[in-house]
């Protein structure tokens, strides 16, 4: 069958605010759930400026690895109250903030299992189209060091882009859109 | 189209993904924000595992059938040209996508958006937000009813204008087919000046405008225009080897 073509990607832009921004986008589970976490950081540019108008969204496994959906060959997992996807808006002095479960492993593909894991995206005025990234766990280490996509990674510096520091009430980790600390970006 | 896996006991689906013909880069010179915020060191290719082909089925619950219509969200009716904005959410294997969230915002009849950031000199109109959701039908369909959306200035380049447009945000069902995107007007004057436009590669930019649909025009009531989106779809071929597909 003739493959259709794609629609082009189109910037975000500044006015996301109008429709984008959920009351509940923060949250993959409530904050008073058991075991929640806040995911924090800030969104920089390539001046080290923070970027005050980005939309962080995140979709990851549930605390068992698994995912509420068809295509898991292991079959669709609910687990209660959890979203597994959550949306922020960076309108706070360019900070994101999640409130979510760690994510348990989930299997690579190859007979191995990843580390926990959450993928991003990231949308703003000035990106034509989203771009992707992941957040790991510092307190992983062990997992991290089995990991196939951060093994797949040139270096130490590059890794480090994509791991959380435990933080008060969960992890942080800032997002570089360009500089010297630039973030680690993925083609999905 | 190219895509990347691996070989994968999993049996998971593979996305394919659009070649940079078609696929509007992260930054585009003429487009002054993206010097500073759009990343400068090649993306690491990232082949599809579970994460990527999952993704949030989001819907029942968050849409109520009034959040397809931006012409009754207030007490009035906005100022401007009523229209019917529809069309279809497919994959590039020509397969409806149903049941999908569709998100919409856009600037009022007089190129004004409900936005602090927004303060030229054109008035908000108090019966118009300019925000919709939808979700598509079981065969894909959407369909909005709002205001033609005017053109405004900005700051880019001298005389900067942008063409009309509305902003969309799709899901699909997994990671990989996430998309946010503008959907322009046939023979907008303004396209020729637009950086925002212009960075869609020539042969994709047909994709990204609506087509005068007279057919779907209601008599005495509204204008419409058709627009179809096209997220990316399942390599439906079976792979052979362990290194990415480059299939035609």
């Amino acid at each position: 069958m003739a493959q259709l073509r794609t629609t082009p990607s189109a910037t975000i832009g500044p006015f996301l605010a109008i429709g984008l921004t959920w009351d509940d986008g923060p949250y993959v589970v409530a904050p008073d759930a058991p075991d929640a976490i806040w995911l924090r950081g800030t969104v920089f540019d390539g001046n080290g400026d923070v970027v005050p108008d980005a939309m962080v969204e995140t979709w990851q496994a549930d605390p068992d690895g698994g995912f509420d959906h068809p295509d898991d060959p292991r079959g669709a997992a609910a687990f209660p109250g959890f979203r597994g996807f959550g949306r922020a808006y960076t309108v706070d002095g360019g900070q994101y903030a999640i409130c979510t479960l760690k994510p348990g492993r989930v299997p690579d593909g190859e007979g191995g299992l990843q580390a926990p894991h959450v993928d991003v995206s990231v949308f703003a005025r000035g990106i034509l189209d989203r771009v992707v990234t992941r957040i790991y766990f510092a307190d992983e280490a062990e997992a991290n060091a089995e990991d196939v996509v951060l093994r797949s990674l040139p270096d130490d510096a590059a890794r480090r882009t994509l791991i959380a520091r435990p933080t008060d009430d969960g992890y942080r980790l800032d997002i570089h859109l360009q500089g010297d600390r630039e973030t680690v970006f993925f083609a999905v | 189209m190219t895509g990347t896996t691996i070989r994968s006991e999993l049996h998971l689906p593979r996305y394919l993904r659009e070649d940079d013909a078609h696929r509007t880069p992260v930054a585009f010179e003429g487009y002054r924000s993206t010097g500073l915020r759009a990343p400068l060191r090649a993306p690491v290719d990232l082949p599809h595992r579970l994460t990527e082909v999952t993704g949030p089925l989001l819907g029942e619950g968050r849409v109520t059938a009034a959040d397809a219509d931006l012409t009754r969200q207030h007490d009035g009716e906005p100022q401007g040209q009523r229209i019917i904005v529809h069309g279809r959410v497919l994959d590039s294997g020509g397969k409806p996508v149903p049941h999908t969230l569709v998100e919409v915002w856009q600037a009022n009849a007089g190129g004004r958006y409900r936005h602090v950031v927004d303060n030229w000199p054109s008035p908000l109109d108090p019966n118009f937000t300019g925000l919709g959701r939808t979700l598509t039908d079981g065969e894909g369909r959407y369909e909005f009813t709002t205001i033609r959306p005017g053109a405004y200035p900005w700051g880019n380049h001298d005389n900067a204008w942008r063409p009309a447009h509305i902003h969309f945000s799709l899901f699909g069902t997994a990671f990989t087919q996430r998309l946010v995107t503008q959907m322009y007007f046939p023979d907008d004057p303004l396209f020729f000046q637009d950086p925002i436009f212009n960075a869609i590669p020539e042969a994709a930019r047909p994709l990204a405008i609506s087509r005068f649909d007279y057919e779907r025009t209601v008599p005495n009531w509204a204008l419409a225009f058709e627009w179809d989106i096209v997220l990316r779809g399942k390599d439906q071929t079976p792979f052979e080897t362990e290194d990415d597909g480059d299939i035609a």
